[in-house]
């Protein structure tokens, strides 16, 4: 069949499952006083409808910032502001300032699921469909495929159509960044990536890859000449971006503070909540807010994130490809997500989409991380009744993967990219023989583990003493993968192009 | 819920045969684990998470039967190339065709019927025929008739098809009719494997001396021409026809407005109506039409028999015939003309468009029987995403 209509009979596809899964339930649903995410997002609409931009972030007596108060930077709160006048024109009871607070309807459900929908037809469809055809060296069969699974990835779909966030527009502007990059048009790519930043902060955990893959190609052009040029066009560009985003704070210097004080909450802790990241799983072991102060926590979490995330970097620096920025944005953000300060679960999706841009390069392993990060995620989905929504995607998602990139049978070391690695092993390790076979044994354990995990998180009653046992449980099992995976990415990376560029050479 | 049937405890009491009812009542000794409350008789319009979970995943399940159907149709189908993609392959289109069936979704698994395994059962009395197993094909058929008598729509095809072509075993060399060949053997296997179900499902019945009410209750002729949301068939025309000649009428001073009766006959009440301008229409007169129309398709089928091909196409006929001028025809009935002609249409390219064209328009006319805001958006994503397919998929086969 023609190219055109399979993309489009995927992308209907897509929106379907996006479309029945809004139909659940969502986060905080009929819970008062405080309900979730989704009430949230409601109360910004009426704070940035309502009141003038100066008190948008300020503690004022019409702006509780203890209920929900706005922390993403400027453009979420525009995209609020112009979902509220849409919302001022349909019913304006919805965002009625005061008077609106845990308004749940059902016309109003319709709506605020609408807006998440659009907000993922308009950014981030049309960015993955783009990166699909743009990909090199894949037959259309596999341009389809990898559409296909990237669109129907759990995760996101759960979390911004399930329990209710915008995810897909921030991530959707960074997936435009990468895009613009690998045309080769740096200063659009800048400017797309500085706009997903001022919509949500965390694509901090983006930011290494992109400035080193921009100041390593800065460098290859040379710096006395057209490098330099390049350099100064894009922290141009970035500038100008930020200036326009920031426009209306730019008055006030206590304007900004107090925004990046929104944005940064320093005085939160380490953690907050069961989250698949180290801090959270060592004070299993030890109590870690016990033993060390809040000053010593920031500088050692800090630490041991720039350190996990150098080589990488400096790697991507020196020597400046597309497919070591891929990567090194999976890393980067898997560094950060596991040793940084106040992460939170959903900010696994910030590894997710990068891991899902190269499905095509590693089927095995990707599919592997995506549905270990949409296991991470459970206590969460299933806290908003999402546990039928969870299982039927994971499972859909699972034998798409399986059938459109026989992943079974792609286990080698080859296949999943680990050739140098292993070259270079081969003297001290004998056991490369039946990789293959022990890779799908470990694949398949870690399958029915979560599966069982699921199961029993659903379905049974913790014992007494250990009433958060399933998160707990959950939380562990993930960051261990994470770990596994980490080591695996930054191995790919590091021993990639020397011996590639080697076997070029011979060939 | 098991009610007597002659008690009105509600307005949805069993208008199905007999094996529907047992197949209820199986369905009701696995509820009572769900959500027992569901099966008390006084709780009309009792919903709860479990029981429409259960309800749901009981349609889910049946629909076993139906996949294992549409295996057997895609055995019997081969395509003229044999493609090397297995996307490009008349059997996988069929299976697609058939599995995602935009109808059969929303009518099912939406609005809430069982049409799923019902179907399979004609889906797999259809593959039997055409794999000569006549008798099986008739149990089937007989069987499915008992589950749910609409399926009486396309009696006149199987019966015709068996007489001509079961138990008349041969030919003459120029094809007609050869009288000498026919088997008493196999009209008594049939006359015995109709009379054995007709039995089983109508016999307890018989014997409480209750086969009248039974009778009233699958044929409520007292219903009307129309249903509360009218078939897209010709007596819908009709009354339109009708309400445009009275308005005119009423217009031009021709008729009497006192006479004019005012129930409307759009309105969601199933009640009997009568034509103002244009001759009332009896269960009778429909019955005649329907007969009419279909005497071409049956005609050919006895006379010219071109094997399992032709007796497709007289199904599909007489499915849409009895739409046609049918008496209180459902616009779900569309799906027994729509289905059958899927497995026509991966074979030859004028099936093809003519599939393409009735199952277009078909499903668009069941776009009423979802009317809530949010089932909006899946109802014209799927729409989409089966047109888009079934376009794309029988042009790149028949390029």
């Amino acid at each position: 069949m023609e190219k055109w209509s399979l993309m489009t009979i995927t992308v209907l596809l897509a929106l379907t499952v996006r479309w029945t899964v809004s139909l659940g339930s969502y986060s905080g649903a009929g819970k008062p006083p405080m309900y979730g995410d989704y009430e949230a997002q409601r109360h910004w609409q009426e704070v940035t409808y309502n009141l003038p931009i100066r008190q948008w972030y300020f503690n004022t007596s019409d702006n509780n910032l203890l209920y929900w108060g706005l922390d993403y930077p400027p453009l979420t709160a525009y995209h609020s502001f112009v979902c509220a006048y849409i919302a001022k024109l349909i019913n304006p009871d919805w965002i009625a300032l005061h008077t609106s607070r845990g308004y749940e309807s059902q016309p109003h459900k319709l709506f605020m699921r609408t807006t998440v929908f659009v907000a993922d037809l308009l950014v981030y469809i049309p960015a993955v469909i783009v990166y699909c055809f743009s990909l090199k060296e894949t037959s259309t069969k596999k341009k389809v495929s990898s559409a296909l699974c990237i669109l129907l990835y759990p995760g996101l779909i759960l979390i911004d159509h399930g329990h209710f966030q915008y995810n897909s527009v921030s991530l959707g502007l960074a997936l435009w960044g990468v895009l613009y990059l690998s045309y080769d048009w740096d200063l659009l790519g800048s400017a797309a990536f500085c706009l997903a930043l001022n919509y949500k902060q965390m694509e901090l955990y983006h930011s290494l890859p992109f400035f080193c893959y921009l100041l390593g190609k800065c460098f290859k052009k040379g710096l006395k000449g057209k490098g330099l040029v390049l350099l100064t066009k894009i922290a141009g560009t970035v500038v100008v971006s930020f200036a326009v985003c920031w426009l209306p704070f730019c008055t006030d210097m206590e304007q900004i503070m107090q925004v990046l004080r929104r944005l940064f909450p320093i005085d939160r802790g380490l953690f907050e909540d069961k989250v698949a990241n180290i801090w959270c799983s060592l004070s299993v072991l030890i109590k870690i807010k016990n033993i060390i102060s809040p000053q010593t926590q920031l500088k050692l979490s800090f630490a041991l994130t720039f350190l996990s995330l150098l080589p990488t970097c400096i790697k991507l620096t020196v020597q400046p490809s597309l497919r070591g920025f891929k990567f090194a944005l999976v890393s980067c953000a898997l560094s950060f997500f596991l040793f940084s300060f106040q992460v939170h679960e959903k900010s696994i999706l910030l590894v997710s989409i990068p891991v899902c841009l190269i499905i095509n390069e590693i089927p095995f392993m990707a599919t592997w991380f995506l549905l270990v990060s949409t296991f991470s995620m459970l206590p969460l989905l299933l806290k908003d009744g999402l546990l039928l929504a969870y299982a039927v995607t994971t499972l859909a998602f699972l034998s798409v993967c399986a059938a459109s990139f026989s992943i079974f049978e792609k286990t080698s070391a080859e296949d999943l990219q680990l050739k140098p690695f292993s070259l270079s092993l081969k003297g001290y390790v004998s056991w490369f023989k039946s990789f293959p076979k022990i890779v799908r044994c470990l694949f398949l354990l870690s399958v029915t583990l979560m599966g069982v995990l699921s199961l029993m998180s659903a379905a049974v009653h913790p014992p007494q003493r250990l009433p958060d046992l399933f998160p707990l449980s959950v939380s562990v099992i993930s960051c261990l993968h994470f770990l596994l995976f980490l080591v695996y990415f930054n191995v790919v990376i590091l021993w990639d192009s020397k011996n590639s560029r080697s076997q070029r050479k011979i060939s | 819920e098991v009610s007597h049937p002659s008690t009105s405890t509600s307005e949805w009491t069993l208008d199905y045969p007999p094996f529907f009812a047992w197949f209820e009542c199986a369905l009701s000794h696995v509820a009572k684990y769900f959500d027992p409350k569901m099966l008390v008789i006084e709780n009309l319009n009792y919903t709860s998470r479990a029981t429409i979970l259960f309800q749901r995943f009981s349609v889910i399940f049946t629909d076993i039967l139906f996949v294992y159907a549409v295996r057997e149709c895609c055995r019997c189908v081969n395509g003229k190339r044999a493609a090397k993609d297995v996307l490009e392959k008349p059997t996988f289109i069929l299976a697609v065709l058939l599995l995602w069936n935009f109808g059969l979704l929303i009518v099912d698994h939406i609005h809430f019927q069982y049409n799923g395994f019902l179907f399979g059962l004609m889906l797999l009395s259809v593959a039997r025929l055409c794999q000569k197993r006549y008798l099986e094909g008739a149990l089937l058929f007989a069987v499915l008739l008992h589950f749910k008598h609409i399926y009486i729509y396309v009696a006149p095809a199987y019966g015709i098809y068996l007489l001509r072509s079961y138990c008349f075993t041969a030919n003459n060399a120029d094809g007609s009719l050869k009288w000498r060949s026919f088997s008493m053997l196999h009209v008594t296997l049939l006359g015995l494997i109709v009379c054995l179900v007709s039995a089983l499902s109508l016999g307890p019945f018989i014997v409480l001396g209750q086969l009248p009410q039974v009778i009233s209750r699958l044929f409520p002729f007292k219903r009307g021409l129309c249903h509360a949301y009218w078939a897209p068939n010709f007596w819908a025309l009709y009354n339109a026809m009708d309400k445009a000649l009275t308005i005119f009428g009423l217009k031009c001073n021709f008729l009497d407005p006192t006479k004019i009766p005012k129930a409307s006959m759009t309105g969601g009440l199933v009640q009997e109506f009568q034509h103002t301008v244009l001759p009332g229409v009896t269960p009778l007169a429909t019955l005649i039409c329907t007969f009419i129309s279909i005497l071409p398709s049956v005609f050919c089928l006895w006379f010219k028999p071109q094997g399992p091909r032709g007796f497709l196409q007289c199904l599909v006929l007489c499915a849409l015939s009895s739409f046609m001028f049918g008496w209180h025809v459902h616009e779900k009935a569309i799906l027994l003309a729509i289905l059958p002609l899927s497995l026509l249409s991966v074979q030859r390219a004028k099936d093809a468009g003519i599939y393409l064209l009735l199952t277009t328009i078909g499903h668009f006319s069941l776009f009423p029987l979802l009317f809530t805001p949010p089932e909006l958006p899946i109802k014209i994503l799927l729409m989409l995403l089966f047109t888009v397919y079934s376009f794309s998929s029988l042009n790149s086969l028949f390029r």
